[in-house]
C-alpha cells in the first residue's frame, strides 16, 4: 500500500508541466466581405512535445513558423485545434515581446499589476492581500515601489518588460510562455532581463516555455529546444545534444547563421 | 553688472514660465484657454439666468417694440415689446439643455453600439453597420424631422430626434477604435489573465477612447447647438412663450433690416457658445497629441 502510494506521488511528480500530442492548429482566413466564406487555414501540423515540471523548453524558428500561435493555443485564446494540450497547472501566463503594446497606456503601473488579482478565477483577493502579493512580485521583478504611481510611457524598456513580467506573475502561475521577451529591448537591458527570467525559474520553479529565434539565448536559457519551421516540429531534444550534432540540415543552417558551429 | 542683472531676470523668467508650464501640464494652450473663458461666459449667463433675469422674458409691452440698444434694454427688444436679453438669458439655457440632452443620448448609445460592434465583429458588427449606415445617409436635421413629425414637436421631442440623429457618428467614431485597441497585446494579456468581456471593453479598452470620444463630445455640442438652431428655424423645437436662441434667431429674421439690434443678440450668443465648444474640442485634440 505504501509502495504504491509512493509511487502515485512520484509519478505525479514526474508529470509534464505541459504535454502537447499531436496538435493540428488552424486560424480563420481574414474575410474581405461578407458574402466571401470565412476560409480555414492550418498553421500547425502534428506538433508533439512535452515541458517537464520545472524544467525551461526552447522554441526556435523564424518568424511566421506558428511558435506564436502554439503559445496561444496553449493559453487558450485559440480555440480551434485538434489534438490534445494536457497541462498539469491551471492558468499558465504568458509575457509577450512588445512590453509597449502588452501593458495598458492609460493605467498605472500599480493597477496594471493589481488587474490579474482582480479579474483571478481561482479565489479573490482581499485589499491587504493584493498589497501583500503586489509587494512580494516587486520584489521578484526588483523594480521599485516608486514606479507605482508610473504610466507605462514613464518607464523604460527594461522596466516596462520587468512590469510586464510582473503582471505574468501576479497571479502564482506555475508555466510561464515567453514569446520573445527580449527580443524588442536593448542588448544590455536584454541580459538584464534573461538574467531575471533565470532567477525566477529557478527560485520560484517556474516551467518556462521560452520562444525565440536567437539561437544563443536559447542555449543559456535551455534544457530542451524544439524547432520548427512552417508549422511543422523540426527536431525536438536536449539542448546539448543538438547544437552538437544536429540531425537536420534545416537545424545546421539556423546554428550556421548564428555563427555556432 | 548690468549684464548679470538681466541675465538673473532672464533666469528667473524662464523658471517662472517652466513653473507654469509645471502646473498647467500638458493641459495647456492658447485653445484650450480660449475655449474654456468662452464656454466659462456662457455657462456663467445661463446659471446666473436661472436666477435673475432684468425683466420677466414673457413679460409683452406693446409700447416698447423694436427697440434698439439702449441701457434700460441692453439687446432691444423683440416684436412683441419682451426684453431680448431677458429671453437670451432664458433661451441659451434651452438650447444648453436640448444640446446636451442630445450629446447625451447619442455619444450614450452610439457608444454602446461602437463598443460592442467593435468588440465582437462579425455578423453582429455587419447587420449594425449597416443599419447605422442606413442612419448616416440621412442628414441629421432632416432625420430629426420625420422624428418630429411622427411624434409632436416640442422639446423633449427635439432632443430625442437629434439624440437618435446623432447616434451614427458616435457610433463609428468608437467602433474604429474599438477595432484598433481590440487586438492589442494588453487585450490579450487581460483576456489570458481571466478579464471577462465587459471588464476588456469598460476597463482596459474603454479608457483608451475616452479622449477621441471626448473631443468628439465637443464637437457634437457644437453641431447639436446649430441642429436645434436650424430645426427651431424651421418652426419645430421648443413652443412659444419660450424660445430657444434658434427660434428666437428666425423670429428676428423677418425684422433684420428695421431692428438690427434684435438679430444680434440671440445670433452673438450662438456663436459664442458654437465658438467656445470648437476652441475647447480643439484644445482636447491638441492634448491628444
Amino acid at each position: 500500500m505504501e509502495y504504491s502510494d509512493k509511487t502515485a506521488e512520484e509519478m505525479e511528480r514526474q508529470r509534464p508541466a505541459l504535454q502537447v500530442s499531436h496538435l493540428d492548429v488552424f486560424y480563420k482566413k481574414r474575410k474581405r466581405n461578407v458574402l466571401e466564406r470565412a476560409g480555414r487555414k492550418q498553421a500547425l501540423f502534428d506538433v508533439s512535445f512535452e515541458l517537464k515540471d520545472g524544467e525551461v523548453l526552447g522554441l526556435v524558428g523564424e518568424s511566421g513558423c506558428g511558435k506564436s500561435t502554439l503559445a496561444r493555443t496553449i493559453v487558450g485564446i485559440n480555440r480551434d485545434y485538434q489534438g490534445a494540450v494536457i497541462q498539469k497547472y491551471p492558468h499558465p501566463q504568458m509575457i509577450f515581446q512588445d512590453p509597449y503594446g502588452s501593458l495598458n497606456p492609460v493605467r498605472t503601473v500599480e493597477w496594471l499589476l493589481k488587474e490579474p488579482l482582480r479579474v483571478d478565477r481561482s479565489r479573490k483577493w482581499s485589499e491587504q492581500e493584493q498589497q501583500a502579493r503586489l509587494k512580494e512580485v516587486l520584489n521578484q521583478v526588483e523594480l521599485s515601489g516608486e514606479l507605482l504611481t508610473r504610466y507605462p510611457a514613464q518607464l523604460s524598456g527594461g522596466q516596462r518588460q520587468r512590469v510586464a513580467i510582473g503582471t505574468a506573475l501576479m497571479q502564482s502561475p506555475r508555466l510561464l510562455i515567453a514569446d520573445e521577451p527580449v527580443s524588442a529591448l536593448d542588448v544590455t537591458i536584454q541580459a538584464q532581463i534573461m538574467d531575471l527570467l533565470k532567477t525566477l525559474h529557478q527560485n520560484l520553479g517556474l516551467s518556462v516555455l521560452f520562444i525565440s529565434h536567437d539561437l544563443r539565448v536559447v542555449y543559456e536559457m535551455c534544457d530542451h529546444v524544439l524547432i520548427m519551421k512552417d508549422g511543422r516540429v523540426v527536431e525536438y531534444g536536449e539542448t546539448d545534444g543538438i547544437y552538437r550534432t544536429p540531425q537536420k540540415e534545416y537545424t545546421r543552417q539556423l546554428l550556421r547563421a548564428a555563427g555556432i558551429n | 553688472m548690468a549684464a548679470q542683472d538681466t541675465e538673473a531676470a532672464r533666469r528667473m523668467n524662464l523658471r517662472k514660465v517652466s513653473e507654469r508650464k509645471k502646473f498647467m501640464g500638458k493641459y495647456h494652450n492658447a485653445y484650450m484657454t480660449a475655449g474654456c473663458i468662452i464656454t466659462g461666459i456662457i455657462l456663467l449667463m445661463v446659471l446666473v439666468g436661472i436666477f435673475f433675469t432684468p425683466y420677466d422674458p414673457t413679460q409683452m409691452d406693446a409700447s416698447a417694440k423694436l427697440q434698439g440698444i439702449s441701457l434700460k434694454h441692453i439687446m432691444g427688444t423683440d416684436h412683441m415689446g419682451r426684453d431680448v436679453f431677458s429671453r437670451v438669458l432664458y433661451g441659451s439655457r434651452v438650447t444648453l439643455i436640448i444640446a446636451t440632452g442630445t450629446v447625451a443620448i447619442g455619444a450614450g448609445i452610439g457608444t454602446l453600439i461602437g463598443a460592442l460592434t467593435g468588440f465582437y465583429g462579425g455578423i453582429f458588427d455587419e447587420i449594425m453597420m449597416r443599419i447605422i449606415d442606413a442612419l448616416f445617409a440621412f442628414p441629421s436635421v432632416l432625420l430629426a424631422l420625420v422624428f418630429v413629425s411622427l411624434f409632436s414637436t416640442g422639446t423633449y421631442e427635439v432632443m430625442i430626434a437629434l439624440g437618435i440623429a446623432f447616434i451614427p457618428s458616435f457610433a463609428r467614431i468608437v467602433r474604429s477604435e474599438f477595432l484598433r485597441c481590440r487586438n492589442m497585446d494588453y487585450v490579450e494579456s487581460a483576456r489570458i489573465q481571466g478579464a471577462s468581456d465587459l471588464r476588456i471593453i469598460f476597463m482596459h479598452i474603454m479608457p483608451n477612447v475616452r479622449g477621441v470620444l471626448l473631443s468628439s463630445i465637443l464637437i457634437g455640442f457644437n453641431n447639436a447647438v446649430l441642429a436645434e438652431a436650424g430645426l427651431s428655424y424651421l418652426g419645430i423645437g421648443s413652443q412659444p412663450p419660450y424660445a430657444s436662441l434658434g427660434k428666437m434667431l428666425s423670429d428676428a429674421q423677418q425684422y433684420m433690416f428695421s431692428a438690427p439690434a434684435y438679430v444680434l443678440g440671440p445670433g452673438i450668443v450662438i456663436i459664442l457658445m458654437v465658438l467656445g465648444f470648437s476652441f475647447l474640442g480643439e484644445g482636447v485634440r491638441k492634448v491628444q497629441g
